[in-house]
């Protein structure tokens, strides 16, 4: 059954984001490939959900077009009122910049860069001025409770650590949204557990919406409120979690 | 992007790859020096060239003669003449007007003639020759032995060097020392006696004259002073010296057959120098208004800049070749980066950086390894310049002659080669930069 307008508009203004009917093909020589079919989907504002699926099964490129790294063939994803489809790509990197934040699973920090000019990177793409990027850089990494190896390089830290840098890295713009790609993919169960513990405490203080894509389902129940599970490029089930039931969602 | 984080990033970048971008920036640098190096010869050649050939007072002189009659009809059509225009005498009275024309120097009599010498008692014959004042600037007088006339009408003389050494072989002792100038004064005849005569005018007589000069200087060669200074004059004195010694000369003769229109005494000719070559047409114009007939050789200078102009365009091509292929140096280098940093620029555009961000970041790399190549090139090129000076110095000396300045930095090829060789870099950047900015953030993330 179709929603009405006033219904869909009222869900969208408490919406994170709202996917309706995206669909992203792409054409491998003669065949396409249909990454994402018709996925509907809406993520309340403050809500921790995880995406699970198997490999292929299209969960990284649903972030990806939630995130503003890539527009869907169809369909439209609505997120602080506007369509990311239909912004410009000026107006998609200022998405990118202020409203999300990402984490890789492989860290993506710039190798040859110390943490703190990791962390400091946003903050000159987004201009802002020299004499406050200190204090924000340093909030965020003590966010992470990363305030002590600012002057290292990536490759001095521990994977653990390089998470924790790359979501410090996430934060300093004070994003809306944090997309996570398999954040806990290199890392061991421990850490692992760590960093998602991490992201829960942000969540709560920030009122932060977290999406994260993983494969590990356990941690998603575990940590996440709600889990949506993709398979052959369709949203396959979307359940609450147990922790939901406890209160835990904010 | 601000423009001061932009080159910080761009900085630290360039120098990840040190080895590589240092080659590529030594490249430009090559490119540039040999472009300097190149301009600063003709730019050097042709200051030599000009100022020594405006010192000369060839280029800055205009030879001013009265307008004949004899020519008849070739002389032009009569009407078009104003009256102002009509064949007036070169006397004193035009010699004052022309000193008096905008942007003269001076204006001075061609005086030499042939004359009896006494020397240690001995006789020598010899060609003498009025120097201007303005002929101290044209550079003839600068190795000279002594020094130039104390002033415009001191009886002093400056010698020829082959003439000195009849004189005595140690021409250096000969400075201070007198000599006499016999000479023939040239005098009017007295009125009642012109009176007598049958046409009345420049008719005069020649009485020998003796005068006492003092020998102040040696110099090589006579200045080619002006027009008619070709000839060789052996011993110089001061051309107001020379004129109050109203010495017959050869040319006077030529004054008794022609129908001179005045009883006053007149110059054959006069040499007019102005201020500087570029005015020789105007003021040449000016003094042909007065009535005069009026010549230059500014043709032959307008040729010299002309040849310049070609000399230095050839040099700056051959100068370009090697800026060119330090160009395709640049290219090559940001396309490897882009590469390299694939995944970086993936990075960078996840975290909110615009295709133009990234586009501007690879620009002000090679704006950067441009700007580096640049200052780096000019100090090659002034090296390359200093280092041919010496050794062209080391041969004029070998041969006896005065060294040289046959290069020359000028600021606007300092200025212009650092600003054409970022502006080169620029334009090599922009295919690498366009090219980071197009990539598509999740392939580029997805690159290991």
């Amino acid at each position: 059954m179709p929603k009405s307008q006033e219904a869909n508009e009222a869900e969208a203004s408490q919406a994170a984001i709202q996917i309706e009917n995206v669909s992203r093909h792409y054409t491998m020589g003669e065949s396409s490939i249909r990454a994402v079919d018709d996925v509907s989907l809406t993520i309340p504002t403050g809500e921790f959900l995880a995406l699970l699926g198997s490999s292929g099964s299209g969960k990284s490129t649903l972030l990806n077009l939630m995130a503003g790294l890539d527009r869907p063939t169809s369909g439209s994803i609505l997120s602080g009122g506007r369509n990311l489809a239909e912004l410009s790509p000026l107006e998609l990197a200022r998405y990118r910049r202020n409203t999300v934040g990402m984490v890789f699973q492989s860290f993506n920090l710039l190798p040859r860069m110390t943490l703190e000019e990791n962390v400091e990177l946003p903050l000159r793409l987004a201009e802002v001025e020299r004499s406050e990027r200190g204090a924000r850089v340093q909030e965020a990494l003590e966010r992470v409770r990363l305030a002590k190896r600012t002057g290292h390089r990536p490759s001095e830290l521990s994977g653990g650590e390089q998470q924790r840098t790359a979501i410090a890295r996430a934060l300093v713009n004070r994003p809306k949204i944090l997309f996570a790609d398999e954040p806990t993919g290199n890392l061991d169960s421990a850490t692992g557990e760590a960093i998602l513990t991490l992201l829960r405490e942000i969540q709560a203080s920030m009122g932060m919406t977290i999406v994260m894509v993983t494969h590990e389902r356990h941690l998603a129940e575990k940590f996440a409120d709600r889990l949506a599970t993709m398979g052959d490029g369709k949203l396959l089930t979307t359940l609450d979690s147990q922790r939901s039931g406890d209160g835990a969602r904010q | 992007m601000k423009l001061r984080d932009m080159t910080e990033l761009a900085v630290r970048n360039l120098r990840e790859a040190i080895l590589r971008n240092s080659l590529t920036t030594l490249g430009v640098a090559v490119g540039v020096a040999s472009l300097v190096a190149m301009l600063s010869l003709g730019a050097g050649l042709q200051q030599l060239a000009t100022s020594r050939l405006s010192k000369s007072g060839l280029f800055d002189s205009i030879f001013v003669t009265a307008k004949s009659n004899s020519r008849g009809p070739g002389s032009g059509p009569p009407a078009t003449r104003t009256p102002a225009a009509k064949a007036r005498p070169l006397d004193e009275a035009a010699r004052a007007e022309i000193t008096k024309l905008p942007n003269v120097i001076e204006v001075y009599p061609q005086i030499r003639f042939f004359t009896e010498v006494r020397f240690d008692g001995k006789p020598f014959a010899t060609m003498v020759a009025g120097m201007p004042e303005s002929s101290k600037l044209t550079g003839s007088f600068d190795g000279m032995q002594g020094k130039f006339f104390s002033s415009a009408n001191a009886d002093e003389a400056i010698l020829q060097s082959e003439f000195a050494k009849e004189l005595n072989t140690q021409t250096s002792s000969l400075i201070g020392k007198d000599l006499v100038l016999r000479y023939a004064e040239r005098q009017a005849l007295p009125a009642d006696a012109a009176a007598a005569g049958a046409q009345g005018s420049g008719g005069f007589s020649v009485v020998p004259k003796e005068k006492h000069l003092r020998i102040i200087g040696v110099v090589e060669t006579e200045p080619a002073s002006g027009f008619g200074g070709f000839g060789s004059g052996r011993l110089l004195i001061p051309v107001l010296v020379a004129e109050t010694l109203r010495a017959a000369q050869v040319n006077d003769l030529r004054d008794v057959v022609r129908d001179s229109a005045s009883d006053k005494p007149a110059y054959m000719s006069l040499t007019v120098r102005v201020k500087s070559p570029s005015l020789v047409d105007s003021t040449e114009a000016k003094i042909k208004e007065l009535g005069f007939g009026a010549f230059s050789l500014l043709d032959a200078s307008k040729s010299l800049r002309i040849f310049f102009s070609v000399f230095d365009l050839l040099l700056g091509i051959f100068g370009s070749l090697a800026l060119a292929v330090a160009t395709l140096g640049i290219i090559n280098t940001l396309v490897m980066a882009i590469l390299e940093r694939r995944r970086e620029i993936g990075v960078l555009k996840a975290l909110g950086a615009a295709d133009s961000d990234v586009k501007q970041l690879f620009f002000v790399e090679a704006g950067v390894m441009g700007l580096a190549g640049g200052i780096l090139g000019v100090i090659f090129g002034w090296m390359i310049g200093a280092v041919l000076t010496f050794a062209t110095n080391v041969y004029l000396k070998r041969q006896d002659l005065p060294g040289v300045e046959i290069f020359a930095v000028p600021w606007w090829l300092i200025s212009g080669a650092i600003g054409f060789a970022v502006l080169v870099s620029l334009i090599a950047g922009l295919y690498p930069a366009s090219r980071a900015a197009k990539l598509n953030p999740v392939d580029a993330l997805r690159y290991e």
